[in-house]
């Protein structure tokens, strides 16, 4: 099959479970010593929430994350009220007011490892889709489509992709499959494995993954023609050869979680390896300096593009930018330098590290920058010349549809990526020996705990079950591309915006105190 | 070079163990007991370090407060004995305003002085009441030092307390002929104050004077909390007087360099009595933030004072008022009715009340302030739990109640002033802003919900049917 087209093969999703013994799950289902281990459970149960081997009688744990909760009540394989003994017993787990926050609810979380684990929807009752932030996309609603519009047609026959590079100067024509990337993660802020996994799924989807600002590691040269080499201002391991290799080059001006600061990397986290990548002593933090010194105006950020270009005559250049007030005269000044992408970061971004000030109050969300900068484009007669990348707090594929409805071409995804890897959001990325759970660490035995297999795997799957999510809108609005999604705000809502029964209609934005 | 600001910060380890936001709970009877799997034994962070070895005295379960959340305890037993609550202990702490995670917080940042990191995104409310309704600008080419976060040493975070003459006035060879009061400058933005409502002593007293010194701010203090053990920090400390007993504290007065003195509708000339005591003294006037504070600042401003201090409830909020506003409206009323009037540069305005982050004093500038009045974190740095017992009489569960190092106290207080020094040049840095002076009132710096709202949900969603933030 051909890539670059709506007819790519996309990979096949394969069962890959979770690490752990024991995965976090909605529900909780005890046993308890009435259990006369009659079985009857391992029988009916189609989900397999009561294992049972043929040689051994004895009852064993549940595998409660299998369980698909008090919905299976109207069932009549109900384990709880068909059990003998009245031994089982179904909660929901409280161990849920303990994971997750508002932005990342404990449900999405689950919602999503599930989604890594199958590659399919959740069949769990799972709110996957909103968060608990009370703002934003999780306030923002596809209005209820007509029934009339609903398109017949297979995912197969829905085309996800997003072109690149609209500028026709003579560049290649990039398609990715998917309307995502994997957003900049550098060498040094997440395992090796980790890194070269995105990129191999990154290869498997037709779509690209970003080296972050660390350098390129060898490892990722096999899947080169994905990989997109971030010049950030540090320049840590920027070398002509590494320009050279990408198909795409990424200036990142700012991140949306920490604004108008550099990057910073724990000294912990500087081994040899990551210091021998970035010419740099082991064990010293390091901070890249902002902004970048030889940039002062638009036109000294045309030198940098121009800079690009002339050592790469094939790479298209992106431009990342944060989300000041300006934003939308930044964005039109990225592309008459030169840039193909403009990729917004909003404030609720992911970082490996960044002061917890920065994260909260820097710079505006991504939900107001896209509309913003979308609309100025327009204005601007420059909107089909340039492909408009938005990230910094998108989450889950309906974030992803909204934000492309708002105006974005496509977005970039780093932290979701993540969690399909397991990651709790614990926050602890970023001192000691980093990451607990193998993903963002630089020491050697806790990132021996991912494979990549394993992690190339489930972010596929991840992508693939997003993928069923944006047919499913498309087809509702008898859409048969995403592209023609761009920029369709007049097929969102927002509760905020609607009278009271309008807005009965909707889904309510949840609504929870947490402890976070 | 000249001299640059320094903050001495020292770590300084809290007297209790720090309440953590999540315990482990663990179900021992299920427990294998001898497995050689056992996920105490590889916890990254050692937080079962002294706790596995006596599993075999299966005692009751316990609470680990320093858990980490990485949850691979929970995940890799082999019984799956592990689980985890939110700590019960840490839902009491605080109230509706001073939350838990402001609390926990605060206590890090006088453990160590240094500006919370972490890793992973932001994750709270979109947006939520008070200040958490505006965001502050960055800027994407414009640096105040073109060097980021080494060339911060360069940002200046001064404000003054003493009046400004305006415009000033050279003889014929040039030189100056204006009557030219004091100057107090403060190097930070903010100056120390006791709460009134919460329990005091004299160790308390004492930390607060040295760590007003450590930061060269001031301190203001009540006539009655004055004492010898404070004689070598008297350059740091404001007494708080008011018509009725200034002249039973002229000693106070004559050693001050400023004094705050109540308002009162005899203001004028009980400003006029403590002239003749004093006459370049610095006089703060402090004044109920109610619906009158904007009207009082006009009228206060032509007279002979330097700064007006405004006194919100603990919590920000306007004092007397059926619904009141808070602080960030209150600030924006006060400032913009002096800007109007054309007599903002002649006042300084300091506001106390509600200050309980680093933001909160950084966006109390942008609203329109000169400096804040930091009270109630001082007593957290302390290792308050803001559980009001202090109030009713009852006893610390602190223990700041009874004896402590006044050292100890305060540098854990020095640490936290520290830290949001650091925050306030980090966003600063951000914002491309040289001065905290020149971020006064710049609210075009900062972003707020409604304009944003309006500005690109508008157009699309239309007219907003929810007022407020619901």
């Amino acid at each position: 099959m051909k890539k670059n087209n709506i007819h790519f093969q996309f990979p096949k999703t394969v069962k890959t479970p979770d690490r752990f013994r024991n995965p976090i799950s909605k529900y909780t289902i005890r046993r308890n010593a009435r259990c006369v281990s009659c079985g009857l459970c391992a029988e009916l149960c189609p989900y397999g929430v009561h294992p049972r081997y043929d040689d051994y009688a004895k009852p064993l744990r549940p595998l409660d994350y299998k369980c698909i909760g008090f919905k299976c009540k109207e069932n009549d394989f109900f384990c709880i009220d068909r059990c003998p003994e009245q031994a089982l017993t179904l909660r929901r787990n409280p161990i849920l007011d303990t994971l997750g926050d508002y932005r990342w609810t404990a449900e999405m979380l689950i919602g999503h490892w599930e989604m890594a684990e199958t590659g399919n929807l959740p069949v769990v009752d799972l709110e996957y889709s909103l968060g608990n932030s009370g703002g934003g996309f999780d306030k923002i609603r596809f209005k209820i489509p007509d029934p009339d519009d609903y398109l017949n047609l297979t995912d197969t026959d829905m085309d996800t992709s997003v072109n690149l590079n609209k500028r026709g100067d003579g560049r290649p024509v990039r398609i990715n499959a998917i309307p995502c990337y994997g957003g900049g993660m550098s060498y040094g802020s997440t395992a090796l494995s980790v890194m070269t996994s995105r990129a191999q799924a990154a290869t498997l989807l037709n779509t690209l993954t970003c080296t972050g600002e660390g350098g390129y590691p060898d490892e990722l040269i096999p899947y080169a023609d994905h990989v997109i080499t971030q010049i950030a201002t540090g320049l840590f391991g920027v070398r002509e050869e590494t320009i050279l290799r990408a198909p795409m080059v990424e200036f990142k001006y700012a991140q949306g979680a920490k604004p108008g600061l550099g990057g910073h990397l724990l000294g912990d986290k500087v081994t040899p390896e990551v210091a021998a990548m970035r010419e740099t002593v082991v064990g010293n933090a390091l901070f890249s300096p902002f902004p970048f010194h030889s940039v002062y105006s638009v036109e000294d950020h045309k030198k940098h593009v121009d800079w690009v270009k002339e050592i790469n005559p094939k790479a298209l250049v992106s431009v990342k930018v944060s989300t000041p007030t300006d934003v939308d005269m930044v964005a039109v000044g990225s592309y008459y330098a030169g840039a193909h992408v403009v990729h917004l970061d909003g404030s609720y971004g992911g970082t490996g590290a960044a002061p917890d000030i920065a994260k909260k109050n820097i710079a505006m969300p991504i939900e107001y920058a896209i509309p913003k900068v979308h609309n100025f484009l327009k204005e601007e007669g420059v909107r089909d010349k340039v492909c408009l990348i938005a990230s910094g707090g998108i989450r889950n594929a309906m974030d992803v549809a909204k934000a492309i409805a708002l105006g974005a071409d496509g977005v970039v995804i780093g932290t979701a990526e993540l969690v399909a890897l397991e990651c709790v959001r614990c926050g602890h990325c970023e001192s000691g020996r980093g990451c607990a759970r193998g993903i963002a660490t630089t020491d050697h035995e806790l990132g021996k705990i991912i494979t990549e297999q394993w992690a190339t795997q489930r972010i596929v799957n991840m992508y693939m079950a997003w993928r069923k999510q944006w047919c499913e809108i498309l087809r509702q609005y008898g859409l048969k591309s995403i592209k023609e999604l761009v920029g369709r705000s007049d097929l969102l809502v927002h509760l905020d915006y609607l009278d009271e029964e309008e807005r009965s209609k909707y889904q309510p934005a949840p609504q929870a105190e947490l402890i976070i | 070079m000249p001299k640059k600001y320094h903050i001495p910060i020292k770590t300084a380890e809290p007297r209790h163990n720090t309440i953590g936001k999540y315990a482990i709970i663990e179900f021992r009877e299920d427990c294998a007991g001898s497995c050689r799997e056992c996920v105490k034994k590889k916890c990254i962070y050692g937080i079962f370090k002294e706790n596995y070895m006596h599993l075999s005295t299966m005692n009751e379960p316990e609470y680990l407060y320093a858990c980490h959340s990485c949850f691979r305890c929970v995940q890799e037993c082999t019984k799956g004995i592990f689980s985890r609550v939110v700590n019960p202990e840490y839902r009491t702490l605080g109230d509706d305003y001073w939350k838990p995670e402001i609390i926990y917080k605060l206590w890090y940042q006088a453990h160590t002085g240094k500006v919370p990191v972490s890793g992973a995104g932001y994750r709270g409310p979109f947006v939520a009441a008070g200040f958490d309704s505006m965001w502050t600008d960055m800027s994407e080419i414009v640096r105040p030092t073109r060097d980021g976060i080494h060339g911060r040493e360069y940002i200046n975070t001064c404000f003054e307390l003493s009046r400004r003459v305006s415009p000033l006035k050279f003889g014929e060879d040039m030189s100056l002929v204006s009557d030219v009061p004091p100057i107090l400058e403060n190097p930070i933005p903010l100056m120390l104050r006791l709460p009134d409502a919460f329990l005091s002593n004299k160790h308390i007293i004492e930390s607060s004077a040295k760590a007003a010194q450590g930061l060269d701010t001031l301190l203001l203090l009540r006539p009655e909390d004055y004492s010898d053990a404070l004689l070598p920090y008297a350059r740091n400390l404001v007494p708080r007087l008011n018509g009725d007993n200034i002249m039973d504290h002229e000693d106070l007065i004559l050693k001050s360099r400023a004094v705050e003195l109540a308002f009162d509708s005899n203001i004028q000339e009980t400003v006029r009595k403590v002239r003749d005591i004093k006459y370049d003294l610095v006089l703060i006037i402090g004044i109920p933030l109610d619906k009158n504070a904007a009207s009082r600042a006009v009228e206060l401003t032509h007279f002979d004072v330097d700064t007006l201090l405004f006194y919100a409830d603990e919590n920000g909020n306007e004092l007397n008022a059926e619904h009141p506003r808070f602080l960030k409206e209150m600030i924006r009323e006060v400032h913009l009715n002096l800007v109007n009037n054309f007599i903002r540069q002649k006042i300084n305005l300091v506001f106390s009340g509600g200050i309980a982050m680093a933001e909160h004093m950084a966006k109390a500038i942008i609203c329109g302030a000169d400096g804040v009045i930091v009270d109630i974190p001082l007593l957290i740095a302390l290792e308050c739990r803001v559980c009001h017992r202090c109030r009713n009489g009852l006893s610390c569960p602190a223990k700041i109640d009874g004896k402590f190092d006044s050292e100890w106290g305060s540098q854990r207080m020095i640490n936290l002033m520290g830290a949001w020094h650091n925050q306030l040049i980090e966003v600063m840095g951000a914002m491309g802003i040289r001065e905290a002076r020149r971020l006064r009132g710049e609210v075009g710096r900062s972003m707020w919900f409604e304009d944003l709202e309006m500005e690109s949900f508008g157009p699309i969603f239309g007219k907003r049917k929810i007022a407020g933030l619901k």
